[in-house]
C-alpha cells in the first residue's frame, strides 16, 4: 500500500452518529449554497450546485441511507467526492475533522438484516472513544 | 546523446494517415477499374512515399513491406503480373496492415515488433513468379537518391513559413578522434537556429560512428546562410563546411529525377505531370491547416465560456445603475464575446468526410462478404461539424450501414425477381439544417416489416398484444430501438447479434442528437440523424415555472405566442391547440416538471417548438428573455433523467436547467 492518505478518513456526522469516507475520495467540504431542484429525478437527488463554474449533483445522503431526511441548517455542509469519474455532492448534517484509522481497528460490517443501511457500509472504524461508519462510496453512486 | 525524432512523429502519423487514404481510395477504384495504370502508378507512388518515410524514421518493418509492395505493383504496371481479384485482395491487407500500423506508431511511438513476414512472402511469392528483373529493382530502389517526398513536403511547407533550407556537406578532419560527439556538436549548434529535417547518413548510424568523415543534412532555419557558417566554422576539428541553399524549384527537379529513377523507360513524363499538380494541390491545404492541440482549444472554449457570464452579470448590473457608458461597454463586451465565440467555433469544425472516408472500404468488404452488389453514394462530405461530435458519430453510422447492407438489401437474385436493378443503393448524406447537422443513411432494400416487429415485440414482451393492435405503424417501427431487438431471422456476423439500434439511439443521443426512420416495404429504408453542429455554447430563451428557471435552446423556437384558454381542445386525454391551421399537442411544462400551476388568467403563454417536421406547444408562466448560455453536462450520475439536456450557470451564479425539446416532443 502507498504511504499515508489511505488509512484517513473525512468524519462527518448524519443524526447522532459519526461516519467516514477515504480522504482520497472527497475533492472538497463546501457550506451549502443555492441548490437547483432537478424535475423527474430519484426523490434522494437533491439538485445541482454551481461549483466554482462546473455544475455539481448534490446527493440527499440520509434519504438515499434511508435513515431520514436532510434537514439543512447553519452546520450542514456538501462533501464533495470523486469515485470513477463522477463528481457528486454529498449532504451531511456536520463535517468537522479528519481522523486516522489504521486497518487493524477497521471491523468487518455487522452481519444483521432488516437493515437497509447496512448495504453502503464497507466496515466500522474504531478510535478511543467512538465508532466511526465507513461507507461504501461506489455502492451508493452505482445504487 | 539523445537525438530525438519524436517531434517528427505527429508529422508522420498525419502525413502517413493522408498518404493511405489517398492509397484506399485508388485501391477501391482500382478494383472497379483494373486496366487503369495511373491508379497503379498512384497506389505504387504512396507504398514507395511510404517507404521513404518509414525508413527515415526508422521504422523498418513498415519499410520492407512497402518495399514488397513496390515490387508487385511494379510488376503490375509492366504487365507481367496480372491484376486478378486475389492480388487486389493482398493489396488491401497490406494497406490493413500499414494503417494499423500507423495507428500503433500514432499511440506508442513505436512500430510493432510484428515484421509482416506473411504478408511479405505471399507479396515476394507473386512478383517472384514472374520477374527476374526483381532482384535488380531491389537494389536500384536502395540505392535511389536519399530525398524522399516527405523530406520535399517539409522543405515545401518550411518555405511556405518564411523559412530557408540549406543541404550541409561537412567533412570531418582525418585526425578528429571523436566523431560522433564532433557530430553531435555539429548537431546542437544547428538545432539552436533551425531544425534538422533529413541526415545522410541517418542519425542513429551518425551516433554509432557509422560514417566515414563526411556527413550531409538538410536543415531549415529563418537564419541567413552566413550566419550559419560562421557558427559551424566556429567549431574545431572540421576540416570543410558546404552550404548550399535549397530553393523550391530544386525540389521540384529532384523530385523529377526521383521519380524518373523509379519509372525509368516508363512514360515518366505523364507520371510527372501528375504528380506536379498533386503537390500543388497539398502545398495550399499545408497554407491553411493548422493542427491544434484539442486541449488548448478546450481551454480557450472555457475562457470565452467565463467571458460570457461575466457578460451577463455586467448586462444585470447595468439594470439597477442604468449608466449610459455602462451600456456602451457592455455592447462592446458582447460583440467581442460573440466574433470571439464564433471564431473558436470554426477551429473547432472539421469535415465529416473524416468519418465518411472510411465507409467505401467498409461497404466493400461487407458486400463481398454477403455476395451483395452494393453501389455507395455519399453526398455532402464538405459538411462541417464540431470535433467532438465527429468522435461520437462514427460509430453509430457504423452500425446502420451495417444494417442497411445486412438487413436492408436483397441479394442480388431477390432484387432481380422484385424487378429492381441487380446492384442495391445506398446513400450517405450530410447537410446542415439551421443549429443541426442532418444525415441520412438510405437503402432500396426491402424496407421494414412493421408486423414482423409487432410480433417480435409481443414475443420478447416489448409491449402487450393488446398494445399492439392500438400502436401506429411508426411507433411500432420506432420499437426497434428498444434494448435487445433484432428482427433478423437468423443471426449473421455483421449486425443483428442482439446489441444493436438500442445502442446506436443512446450514443446519437449522448451528444444530443435524435435518430428517426422512415421506411416502406420493398421501397426502402431512410434512417434520418440529427446532430448539433457545436455543444458548447447556444442561444437560449429562458422561462420561468413558478420560483425555476429553465433555458430553451432558441434553434427549436418557432414562435411565442399567447393563447385563450377556450383555444384548447382535449383529445382522448391529450390537450391539443390549432395553430396555423394544424392541430399540435399542448405540454404543460408544470406537469412535467412535478410543479403546482396557477390556472387562474384567461390567457396562456405558449412557446411553440420543433422537432424537424414535428411541433409541440410548451405552456410556460413567464418569460425572462433570451440569452446566450453555456451548456455544462449534467455529469455522468445525472445522465438518465428525462427532459434535461443539461444544465447553464446564470449570470447570478445560480445553475439552470436546458429543457430536452427532443424528447419532450
Amino acid at each position: 500500500m502507498s504511504s499515508g492518505g489511505d488509512n484517513r478518513y473525512v468524519v462527518f456526522k448524519l443524526n447522532q452518529e459519526y461516519y467516514g469516507l477515504p480522504i482520497e475520495k472527497v475533492i472538497s467540504i463546501e457550506k451549502i449554497g443555492e441548490i437547483t431542484r432537478i424535475p423527474n429525478a430519484p426523490d434522494y437527488i437533491k439538485g445541482v450546485i454551481n461549483l466554482r463554474g462546473e455544475v455539481i449533483p448534490v446527493v440527499n445522503l440520509k434519504r438515499k441511507l434511508n435513515i431520514g431526511d436532510n434537514e439543512l441548517n447553519t452546520n450542514s455542509r456538501i462533501i464533495v467526492v470523486n469515485e470513477d469519474e463522477m463528481v457528486v455532492g454529498l449532504v451531511v448534517d456536520f463535517s468537522s475533522e479528519v481522523l486516522e484509522i489504521d486497518r487493524e481497528d477497521i471491523d468487518k460490517p455487522p452481519e444483521t438484516k432488516d437493515n437497509q443501511l447496512i448495504e453502503y457500509i464497507s466496515g466500522i472504524g474504531k478510535t478511543s472513544d467512538r465508532l466511526i461508519i465507513l461507507l461504501d462510496l461506489l455502492k451508493i453512486l452505482m445504487d | 546523446m539523445d537525438l530525438d525524432i519524436g517531434q517528427y512523429i505527429n508529422l508522420f502519423v498525419e502525413e502517413g494517415k493522408e498518404h493511405l487514404q489517398n492509397m484506399n481510395d485508388a485501391l477501391l477504384a482500382l478494383e472497379k477499374d483494373t486496366g487503369n495504370e495511373s491508379l497503379v502508378n498512384e497506389i505504387f507512388r504512396v507504398a514507395h512515399t511510404l517507404k521513404g518515410m518509414a525508413g527515415t524514421m526508422g521504422f523498418t518493418n513498415m519499410a520492407n513491406l512497402t518495399h514488397e509492395m513496390e515490387n508487385v505493383l511494379d510488376g503490375i504496371r509492366n504487365k507481367e503480373i496480372v491484376l486478378t481479384e486475389d492480388v487486389i485482395d493482398i493489396i488491401f491487407e497490406c494497406f490493413d496492415v500499414l494503417d494499423e500500423s500507423v495507428n500503433q506508431i500514432a499511440s506508442s511511438g513505436e512500430e510493432s515488433k510484428e515484421d509482416f513476414t506473411g504478408l511479405v512472402e505471399r507479396l515476394r511469392s507473386i512478383s517472384k513468379g514472374n520477374g527476374k528483373e526483381d532482384e535488380l529493382r531491389t537494389n536500384t530502389s536502395k540505392l535511389a537518391p536519399y530525398i524522399d517526398e516527405y523530406v520535399i513536403n517539409i522543405i515545401k511547407k518550411a518555405e511556405a513559413e518564411g523559412l530557408d533550407a540549406y543541404n550541409i556537406e561537412i567533412r570531418l578532419s582525418p585526425n578528429c578522434m571523436l566523431k560522433s560527439a564532433r557530430a553531435f556538436i555539429v548537431v546542437n549548434t544547428l538545432e539552436t537556429m533551425g531544425e534538422i529535417i533529413h541526415s545522410n547518413p541517418s542519425i542513429e548510424d551518425i551516433e554509432d560512428e557509422k560514417f566515414d568523415l563526411t556527413f550531409s543534412l538538410i536543415f531549415i532555419s529563418k537564419e541567413e546562410e552566413k550566419k550559419i557558417k560562421d557558427s559551424l566554422n566556429s567549431i574545431s576539428e572540421l576540416e570543410n563546411i558546404n552550404i548550399t541553399p535549397i530553393k523550391e524549384t530544386d525540389v521540384n527537379d529532384k523530385e523529377i529525377e526521383f521519380l524518373e529513377e523509379d519509372n525509368k523507360s516508363k512514360d515518366a513524363s505523364n507520371i510527372v505531370e501528375k504528380n506536379g499538380t498533386r503537390h500543388f494541390e497539398r502545398q495550399n491545404k499545408v497554407g491553411k491547416t493548422v493542427r491544434v492541440d484539442i486541449d488548448r482549444l478546450d481551454n480557450l472554449m472555457n475562457l470565452v465560456s467565463e467571458l460570457i457570464i461575466i457578460k451577463t452579470r455586467m448586462d444585470e448590473l447595468s439594470d439597477i445603475s442604468n449608466k449610459e457608458n455602462m451600456t456602451e461597454a457592455i455592447e462592446y463586451l458582447e460583440r467581442i464575446t460573440t466574433s470571439l465565440h464564433d471564431a473558436v467555433m470554426k477551429v473547432r469544425m472539421v469535415p465529416i468526410e473524416r468519418v465518411f472516408n472510411r465507409f467505401p472500404r467498409m461497404v466493400r468488404d461487407l458486400s463481398k462478404e454477403l455476395n451483395k452488389e452494393i453501389n455507395l453514394q455519399m453526398y455532402g462530405e464538405e459538411t462541417e461539424v464540431d470535433r467532438t461530435v465527429i468522435d461520437e458519430i462514427g460509430d453509430p453510422l457504423i452500425h446502420i450501414i451495417r444494417n442497411s447492407i445486412d438487413h436492408g438489401i436483397e441479394t442480388p437474385e431477390e432484387r432481380v425477381k422484385l424487378n429492381k436493378p441487380k446492384e442495391g443503393n445506398v446513400i450517405l448524406k450530410a447537410y446542415p439544417d439551421g443549429n443541426n447537422v442532418v444525415i441520412e443513411v438510405v437503402d432500396d432494400g426491402r424496407g421494414i416489416d412493421a408486423a414482423k416487429v409487432r410480433k417480435k415485440a409481443v414475443e420478447k414482451d416489448l409491449i402487450s398484444l393488446e398494445e399492439s393492435e392500438t400502436l401506429s405503424e411508426d411507433d411500432i417501427i420506432s420499437l426497434l430501438f428498444q434494448p435487445g431487438f433484432s428482427t433478423s431471422d437468423e443471426v449473421s456476423d455483421v449486425s443483428g447479434r442482439g446489441v444493436g439500434l438500442d445502442v446506436v439511439k443512446s450514443k446519437i443521443e449522448s451528444i444530443n442528437g435524435s435518430i428517426e426512420i422512415e421506411t416502406q416495404q420493398n421501397i426502402g429504408t431512410k434512417f434520418i440523424i440529427r446532430i448539433p453542429l457545436t455543444l458548447a455554447i447556444i442561444q437560449a430563451l429562458l422561462i420561468k415555472l413558478k420560483e425555476e428557471i429553465y433555458a430553451i435552446p432558441l434553434s427549436s423556437i418557432t414562435e411565442i405566442i399567447s393563447l385563450p384558454k377556450d383555444n384548447i381542445r382535449n383529445v382522448q386525454g391529450q390537450d391539443i391547440i390549432l395553430y396555423r391551421g394544424k392541430t399540435i399537442p399542448l405540454i404543460r411544462l408544470h406537469q412535467v416538471m412535478g410543479l403546482d400551476f396557477d390556472d387562474s388568467g384567461d390567457e396562456y403563454l405558449v412557446v411553440v417548438v420543433r422537432k424537424g417536421e414535428k411541433q409541440a406547444a410548451l405552456l410556460v408562466e413567464d418569460l425572462i428573455g433570451q440569452q446566450e448560455i453555456v451548456i455544462k453536462p449534467l455529469g455522468k450520475y445525472l445522465s438518465n433523467i428525462r427532459y434535461l439536456s443539461g444544465a447553464t450557470i446564470l449570470g447570478n451564479g445560480n445553475v439552470s436547467l436546458i429543457l430536452d425539446i427532443n424528447s419532450l416532443i
